[in-house]
Parts: C-alpha cells; structure tokens; sequence
C-alpha cells in the first residue's frame, strides 16, 4: 500500500510540472486532470474515500470542464501557442524557481526533522463527514451557501455581454 | 482494505511540494487563465494537507474542511472565468500585463 502511495504521488507530482511548464493551454488542462485524478487516489489510500470521490467529480469533472467551455468560448487563435512562447522565453524563469526550491528544500528539511507517527488506515466514510458537517459545522454549510449564491449572481452580472447596434444614426451601446 | 500506515511526513511533503508548483506557477506566467489554474493546484494542496492531518487523528474535521474548500474553489473559479471573459472582449488578450490601466 506504501507503494500505491508513493507511485500516485509521483505521478501527482509530475502531471503538475507538465501542467506549469506547458504552452497549449487544452494540453495543460488534460495533465491537470491527471494531477487530480493521482491526487484522489492518494486521498482514497489515507482512508478518505467520499473525498476521492469529490475530487474526482467536482475538480477532475466540473471545474476542468468549466475552464475548457470557457476556452473555446474564447475561440483563441493558432499564435496563442507562439505568444505563450514568447512570454514563458528568457530568465524570468530562473528567479523565482531557484526561490521557491530553496524554501521548499527548507520544508523538507524542517518536516522530516520533526519526527511524526504514521497515519493508521481509517476509513471516515461520508457518514462520518456528514454527521460533523451538519453537527457543529452547520454554520460553515450556511455560509457556504451564501457564498455560492454570490458566486452565481457576480458571474452572471460579470459575464454579461453588452449589446452593441451598429448605425449610422444609432450607434449606442444598449444594456 | 488491509491495515497500512502511511508516513505523516510524505503527505505533507506532497502537499507543500503541489502548493510550490503552484505559485511557482503564478509567478513566472503571463497567460491570465495559467494564472487561474495555479491557484486551483495550489487550493488543491492546501485541501490535501487538511486530509493528512485528519487521516493523522482519524477525525472527520479534515474532510468536513476539504469540501468547504472545494466550495470555494468553484465559486472562485466562476467569478474568476466571468473576469477572464470580460478581460478578453475588451482588451483582446490573455496577457494579465494588459490590464494594468483602468480606463472606468
């Protein structure tokens, strides 16, 4: 089982490199579906398996299939590929990788110092999850919805597309 | 499934590693809809730590914190691609450096 774990950590790992250092953006979007997909199965492994779930659905599913609506939506053209190439060229790289592998080489160093015990093979099943979400976080689901709802409404007010009439005598922009 | 156990550390280590591509990520590109996918890599670490240490004291809390975070994630990821639209119709690139100047 140890095995299963690091093997779907190094895949979660390296789909995530793939997704950063692509420059098509569909290409990017289908290595993140495989990060997601490694990254739900280490959750299933450390006894989460209504959060594999989840993930799998609402990350791997709904959120990459909203982005990838929102791509063709776009209608980008063929250059976006050599632009993206263009932005991604030079040193800008060098700075901040060096940066963040240092700190996160400081992580690895400070965690494996520490010296924790493992984790126990536990199943929390969804029950387990909903019996704490609707007992003492039941304020959290309510804010959750209120939340929800102003995302539904700022995306329909944001996404909101201005009709535009072309006259020669009428040119207005209309709401 | 057999009893295993599964070094605390390692999944810490995951999700610190994830959350580094991440803004790694954030920070050396352009393209605004890179910059949207960064963050949920790294929302997605941050919700992986919290499972850890709930798997650690096999309570439920990690998990009840992992959906509230998923809840997040997409309303922030609707809000966030309704922006990238508007963006894009107005200033006909993805370049986040183009919408340095606020014309009202």
């Amino acid at each position: 089982m140890l095995t299963t774990f690091y093997i779907a950590s190094a895949i979660a790992v390296v789909s995530t490199i793939m997704v950063i250092t692509r420059h098509n953006l569909i290409h990017a979007l289908m290595y993140l579906v495989v990060s997601f997909l490694a990254i739900a199965v280490v959750f299933y492994l450390l006894g989460a398996s209504f959060i594999a779930a989840l993930e799998v659905i609402v990350y791997a599913g709904a959120i990459v299939v909203l982005i990838i609506f929102v791509i063709m939506m776009l209608n980008l053209r063929a250059e976006s590929v050599d632009e993206e190439k263009e932005w991604m060229k030079g040193g800008i790289l060098i700075g901040p990788s060096v940066l963040a592998i240092v700190l996160l080489v400081e992580l690895f160093y400070i965690i494996s110092n520490v010296g924790m015990t493992g984790v126990e093979y536990h199943d929390l099943d969804a029950k387990a999850v909903g019996l704490s979400l609707y007992g003492p976080y039941v304020i959290g689901v309510e804010l959750s919805g209120i939340l929800l709802m102003s995302g539904i409404v700022g995306a329909y007010h944001l996404g909101r597309q201005k009709k535009k009439i072309v006259h020669r005598f009428l040119e207005k922009v209309e709401e | 499934m057999e009893k295993h156990t599964i070094p605390v550390e390692a999944g810490l280590l995951l999700a610190g590693t994830l959350f580094m591509l991440g803004l790694l990520s954030v920070l050396i590109r352009r393209n605004i809809i890179f910059m949207l996918i960064s963050v949920e890599i790294m929302l997605n670490a941050a919700g992986l730590a919290f499972i850890v240490a709930g798997a650690r004291w096999a309570q439920a809390d990690g998990q009840v914190m992992f959906v509230f975070i998923l809840t997040m994630a997409a309303a922030e990821v609707s809000v966030g691609l309704a922006l990238i639209l508007q963006i894009y119709h107005q200033l006909k690139t993805l370049d986040s450096d183009a919408a340095n100047k606020m014309k009202g």
